[in-house]
């Protein structure tokens, strides 16, 4: 079985590799992309559009609908996750909770979840690998998540100028919340974030994107032609076309995010959503 | 970009590739994938596809990486085969 999928990888190489000589070198003028696609995207992005990046007026714009269903399709993957991860908690099943009392540094193991309330100065939920943190690493990744957050919201709000835009806004989003649950616990996550406000979150991005398009046709103009929005927001064509744009990007951002986090939680947890990495 | 930087890029892309799937250890292999995104990343750069290469250094170098190890801490460290 490993040799035929040896084999098969080094057929793949060798194919590709025959084949790589017939693509157009990069930058080529007289490739069938750079004869017709490209100047039509390059020269009518600006005036048809009014997005100065025309990745971003690709993507949201000219591809509206194939944005919007991969959006969709991220969502599906968080929630095929949940469905498939998801550990529901058993009848029967004894689970062991650990708490740390603070001052003494004693462990106690209970069997039962008898909750502490969960401001407690005295007592504190520990995994039960639990080992004392490096304050120094702790502090740090704390210190860094701030600004992750104001990058990403930078990335989201100004696609439209430099690279960027939803998806990558909404990961380094997502970064932050596995950040601090790398440098402290899930339970912290779990307190920010939690599972039922990610998964509604993921829902409404997706919701926003559809809302936003067949809003559109409310205000007379096509599904997704953000352009109708210009009596809505009282302004100019292109202004309304960059709101629209504007708003694609953040019901893309919050669905990546959700899903991206609830994925973190699921597989670093064994898909208890207790104790993790 | 310079041309020497390219092909030692383009190297490390195949070495990282080739580690990534020979090596026993499963942590180490994710860290060596880790890198692998990051070197594509560098590429897409030299590319000019600067979008692109955002998106791999966030999806395949940060979140896939934090996952792989996620689920390699939740399951063996080793490799059976």
């Amino acid at each position: 079985m490993k040799r035929l999928a040896l084999f098969a990888v080094i057929l793949a190489g060798v194919l590709f590799a025959a084949t790589a000589s017939e693509f157009p070198r990069l930058g080529a003028v007289d490739s069938a992309p750079s004869r017709h696609v490209s100047p039509a995207y390059i020269q009518g992005s600006q005036p048809q559009t009014h997005t100065p990046n025309f990745v971003t007026s690709v993507l949201a714009d000219y591809r509206g609908f194939d944005t919007m269903f991969e959006t969709t399709v991220v969502f599906l993957a968080g929630m095929s996750c949940f469905f498939i991860l998801r550990a529901l908690r058993r009848r029967g099943v004894t689970e062991v909770y650990y708490y740390r009392h603070k001052p003494t540094g004693v462990v106690l193991a209970m069997l039962t979840p008898r909750r502490i309330p969960p401001r407690s100065s005295c007592f504190e939920r520990i995994d039960a690998d639990w080992m004392p943190q490096d304050m120094v690493v702790e502090t740090m990744c704390l210190f860094m998540v701030p600004f992750i957050q104001v990058f990403a919201l930078y990335v989201i709000a100004h696609g439209h100028y430099s690279p960027g835009g939803g998806f990558q806004g909404g990961v380094l989003l997502a970064a932050s919340f596995i950040l601090v649950g790398l440098s402290r616990d899930l339970r912290t996550v779990e307190s920010l974030l939690t599972e039922k406000t990610a998964i509604l979150a993921a829902a409404a991005g997706v919701c926003i994107y559809a809302g936003t398009g067949l809003l559109a046709l409310c205000f007379g103009g096509n599904f997704l032609d953000y352009g109708a929005y210009a009596s809505f927001f009282g302004a100019a064509v292109p202004a309304a076309r960059s709101m629209g744009i504007l708003i694609v990007e953040i019901g893309v951002a919050l669905t990546v995010m959700a899903t991206l986090v609830t994925i973190y939680k699921l597989v670093s947890s064994r898909g208890t959503v207790e104790e993790g990495l | 970009m310079i041309l020497e930087i390219k092909i030692a890029m383009l190297v490390l892309v195949i070495v990282c590739a080739v580690a990534s799937i020979t090596i026993k250890d499963l942590l180490g292999a994710a860290v060596v994938f880790g890198t692998y995104s990051f070197m594509m990343c560098l590429l897409w750069v030299s590319m000019a596809a600067v979008d692109v290469a955002f998106t791999e250094a966030t999806i395949g170098a940060g979140i896939s990486t934090v996952l792989m190890i996620a689920a390699v801490f939740r399951t063996t460290r080793r490799t059976k085969d």
